[in-house]
């Protein structure tokens, strides 16, 4: 039992991790520019894939750097001659363009290397096992994941707490007319967090690659828990984003790992009242087959009980 | 120091601003008055770029009319919105170095100028601007766009939803603002305050102006003012 609930906290923190090393991005973006990136995943996707073609012709490490280096820069290209044309016709104009562009980048990375999952592997400097524990091995891998996402996290914190740059954006969260009109250029602070948050997906992606399976579906797969994850914790907040994804990241490791069904739970007690019968269909479903509803069930939860999510400003 | 010829803006389809003149001199306190929706916050709002102006907005000598609005700060007009806009998050010291621009030096308006004037800033400045009342949060606005160094300061209803004190407050802020040498363009709804401190006034309806002349002759122009001042 302690090996389970210890391996699930730590895949869950790993997980979480990653999905805020996304998050932080979307929901930034999102109240800086109003613009819900529907393509943000696939930016993440073009980080997997970036780093695999790059580690194959000069190795994991420079993949790690350049890849989401090249991701930024082609961010801030689709920021700088994509949203900022299409955002004169509206939100809905913008929604549908980061829309289509999750379809370009998806048949673009198809295109190139192809539908079927490509041998993107861990490298071998951190192919070892970190530690041992309960007699099973943590891959050193898996550990690196966790500690880059934290220096990460903690660096985008002390950007965006102790330097100016950082306190213009924090001001651009809630009023980015009001700054510009103080003469602060918001539309460049627009086109940098536009990149650095695609970067930061990619990064998410360069490290996600080699631990699950980098597949041109990788996008697809992992988008919606994305919303999830930003709607939960409050559109335009970054710490909200960040309880969010630990929560998910735990709440998806720690129901993949029980295998508890409402008959274990109450079998003995209902077995002759009809509550059985009655709610046949699920009676012996065990919590581990329905762990991929449950982000989506805690979405409408929240959606129903605290619609600005857990720690939102926005009512919207 | 700010000429602005046959200004004309658009929300959408509607026509709000319909060929503005008016302007502003050095070290002049001017004031815009008129009823809700003749479009005085609109003529401010177009002369900082957003929404776009169609015609002459001339400042200290050169075209601004389709500048990008921090491009229009960066020249030297200061812009203190209606809503206030400050930064509810951040604290009051850090709304106040926001006003600062890029890469610029001293101004004539500092943080201590702020909080000789308004003590009460002083004791909250690392409050989150979010919990201030809407007196201390139009001193702060005010002051943060003073932070900036411009040349002329545009305030929409400074004094709207405030205390008489405040009101007083807010008053002796613009004087003293005016004694540093900065022009003031102010919309006003109290015609007392206005009335007061003004050099001259304009007084717009329906998108145009319909007076403009020194406070005591617009006291003596009966006819102005029952058209389009009083309800």
């Amino acid at each position: 039992m302690a090996e389970i609930l210890f391996f699930s906290a730590v895949n869950g923190i790993t997980y979480g991790m990653l999905l805020f090393l996304m998050a932080s991005g979307l929901t930034v973006i999102f109240s800086m520019m109003g613009v819900l990136n529907l393509a943000h995943a696939s930016f993440y996707m073009l980080g997997a894939f970036f780093g695999f073609e790059i580690s194959r012709h000069l190795g994991f490490w420079p993949g790690l750097v350049l890849a989401p280096l090249i991701v930024a820069v082609i961010g801030m290209g689709v920021e700088r001659y994509g949203l900022r044309t299409v955002h004169k016709h509206g939100h809905v104009a913008e929604l549908l363009f980061t829309f289509g562009l999750t379809f370009v980048i998806q048949k673009l990375v198809e295109m190139v290397w192809g539908k079927l999952p490509v041998d993107y592997l861990v490298p071998p400097s951190l192919d070892f096992p970190a530690f041992t524990i309960f007699a099973t091995e943590y891959p050193a891998f898996k550990l690196f994941g966790l500690l880059a996402s934290i220096a990460i996290f903690l660096a985008l914190m002390l950007v965006i707490k102790r330097t100016r740059i950082g306190l213009i954006v924090q001001a651009a969260l809630t009023h980015p007319e009001m700054v510009g009109m103080l003469g602060h250029n918001v539309d460049r602070i627009f086109m940098l967090v536009f990149g650095v948050g695609v970067g930061l997906a990619a990064v998410a992606g360069v490290i996600a690659g080699p631990a699950l399976v980098t597949q041109s579906n990788m996008a697809g797969l992992l988008g919606p828990i994305l919303f999830v994850v930003v709607v939960v914790g409050g559109l335009g907040s970054l710490g909200g984003a960040f309880v969010a994804s630990l929560l998910i990241g735990l709440v998806q490791t720690f129901a993949v790992a029980f295998n508890i069904s409402l008959a274990d739970v109450f079998g003995p007690v209902a077995a002759d009242s009809g509550l059985a019968l009655y709610l046949d269909d699920i009676w012996s479903v065990t919590v581990a087959q329905v762990a991929p509803v449950l982000p989506y069930l805690l979405l409408v939860l929240i959606l129903i009980f605290r619609p600005r999510g857990l720690m939102g400003n926005r009512e919207s | 120091m700010l000429e602005v010829r046959d200004l004309h803006a658009y929300y959408g389809k509607s026509h709000i601003l319909q060929g503005v003149d008016l302007s502003v001199g050095a070290r002049e306190i001017v004031s815009i008055l008129g009823r809700n929706g003749v479009g005085r916050s609109t003529t401010l709002k177009t002369i900082m770029g957003n929404p776009a102006p169609h015609g002459s907005v001339v400042f200290k000598g050169s075209e601004i009319a389709g500048k990008a609005p921090h491009q229009i700060a960066r020249l030297g007009i200061g812009y203190v919105p209606e809503e206030r806009a400050i930064f509810p998050g951040l604290t009051v010291e850090q709304n106040l170095v926001l006003g600062l621009k890029p890469g610029q030096p001293e101004g004539v308006w500092s943080v201590e100028d702020t909080f000789r004037l308004f003590p009460q800033l002083r004791e909250r400045a690392h409050a989150p601007g979010g919990a201030l009342s809407g007196g201390e949060q139009q001193m702060l606005t005010i002051c943060r766009t003073l932070m900036g160094n411009p040349d002329l300061i545009m305030i929409d209803e400074p004094t709207e939803g405030l205390s008489p004190q405040m009101v007083e407050r807010i008053g002796e802020l613009l004087q003293e603002v005016a004694s540093r040498g900065i022009s003031i363009l102010l919309v006003e709804q109290k015609l007392a305050v206005a009335m007061r401190i003004s050099h001259r006034v304009y007084v717009m309806g329906h998108g145009r102006m319909v007076f403009s002349g020194t406070p005591a002759e617009l006291t003596a122009n009966r006819a102005v003012r029952e058209e389009w001042l009083e309800v």
